[in-house]
């Protein structure tokens, strides 16, 4: 006959570990601070566009290009576009996490996600250092009139 | 001998409470059913009166229609924290609702607590519920040599946890949460509340180590501060708060 197996009683109960300690919690900051930010950043950008002298009427690529000569406006809208896309992915992995129940279509949700993610942060960080609206040896009939003046 | 027998005819008589038709509409769910067991709806119309709970009707119910009906209930007094159910949508005790707060005129709808495994009809196994209260270490830890006589606390002491000390553990909160019921390991309201009792009490020791468990991957940052918690809670705690609260004593990291 062989004995009851009782389980040790000193031996506490884990159920989850202590799997990712402070990440979950550097992740709940950021959401705070980035939202913070990005309410300052979005509606300043919104005054400047679409408020200040002619309003709306007047933006057309010289606008933006005029804009991004200045290297205050490229630090702007780079933290705009780091911060809200990171803001914006953080919240739709909380989504995930919060939806999606079984780990493999949590795993491609996600992976879908940060390729996205880090996609249009690679893409526009390039565009916003290497623009250049008038590049040199370019076929002039394609350039805006603004090159020629 | 004659006062008395005048107070009596004096008095007016006793109103007679006045009684009413209720259906109740369960879902029952009877494991070992042929085939593959399902969960169904049955309805039961039990005349019932206007200082009866829930409960009573259930009561009704069980004990003059049909037996096989099951639920859990111990005190039916709002204090063992055994007949907490979906009631009408919400996750009510059945001792604390009474009936005549509820529209009677439609059937009352009683389902078992959500997120948790049914066993049988409005019981639920409630173990992945106290897995995750035992985990938070709910009892005092002191280190030092034992003091000869109480442990003593102030009145202002006290009071930074007299809320969460209400708690009955009925699961009423976490199975009102909607992150538990879509991801079972988040720990829930209730083992958050029971942690917050011994994190903020003066003579408890072991803070730090129930913030580093809280601080996981399934802790406090899972909570969305949707509330439904401190809504569906049978003794008003303020449950969202004390998550709050708990949040608060991570990031400083101390409490």
């Amino acid at each position: 006959m062989t004995a009851t197996q009782i389980p040790d009683p000193t031996k506490r109960y884990q159920r989850t570990g202590l799997r990712g300690r402070n990440i979950e919690m550097l992740s709940w900051l950021f959401m705070r601070f980035s939202g913070a930010v990005l309410v300052i950043l979005v509606f300043g950008h919104l005054f400047v566009n679409l408020w200040l002298g002619e309003g709306v009427q007047r933006i057309d690529f010289a606008f933006v290009s005029g804009k991004w000569a200045n290297p205050f406006w490229q630090l702007w809208d780079l933290c705009m576009l780091w911060l809200g896309m990171l803001h914006g992915g953080n919240g739709v992995r909380t989504i995930i996490n919060d939806y999606a129940r079984g780990p493999r279509l949590r795993l491609v949700l996600k992976a879908l996600l940060y390729i996205a993610v880090v996609a249009t942060v690679v893409l526009g960080t390039l565009v916003i250092f290497t623009f250049s609206p008038c590049p040199a040896g370019a076929e002039p009939s394609l350039l805006p009139s603004i090159c020629s003046e | 001998m004659t006062a008395v027998a005048e107070r009596a005819e004096a008095e007016p008589e006793a109103e007679e409470i006045p009684s009413f038709d209720v259906t109740l509409k369960i879902s029952r769910f009877n494991p070992d059913a042929e085939g593959k067991p399902k969960p169904y709806w049955q309805e039961f119309t039990v005349t019932m009166h206007g200082t009866d709970r829930v409960l009573d009707a259930l009561h009704e119910a069980k004990w003059h229609q049909d037996g096989s009906l099951t639920f859990r209930r111990s005190c039916a007094h709002g204090v063992c924290g055994s007949d907490a159910m979906r009631i009408n949508g919400r996750n009510r005790l059945a001792c604390k609702t009474l009936l005549k707060d509820l529209d009677i005129s439609k059937p009352i709808t009683v389902e078992p607590i959500k997120g948790l495994p049914v066993e049988k009809d409005l019981i639920v196994d409630m173990e992945p519920f106290f897995d995750a209260y035992r985990e938070v270490m709910p009892f005092l830890v002191s280190e030092g040599q034992e003091p000869s006589r109480e442990r003593l606390q102030s009145a202002e002491e006290r009071e930074r946890f007299d809320d969460t000390t209400k708690c009955i553990l009925c699961a009423a909160c976490t199975s009102a949460c909607p992150i538990f019921w879509t991801d079972g390991q988040y720990f829930g309201p209730a083992a958050i509340v029971n942690a917050h009792r011994f994190i903020f009490d003066s003579r408890d020791d072991a803070g730090e180590q129930r913030l580093e468990i809280l601080n996981s991957k399934e802790g406090v940052w899972r909570c969305r501060t949707t509330f439904n918690c401190s809504e569906a809670c049978p003794r008003g705690i303020q449950i969202t708060k004390a998550i709050a609260e708990v949040k608060q004593a991570v990031i400083r990291g101390r409490v």
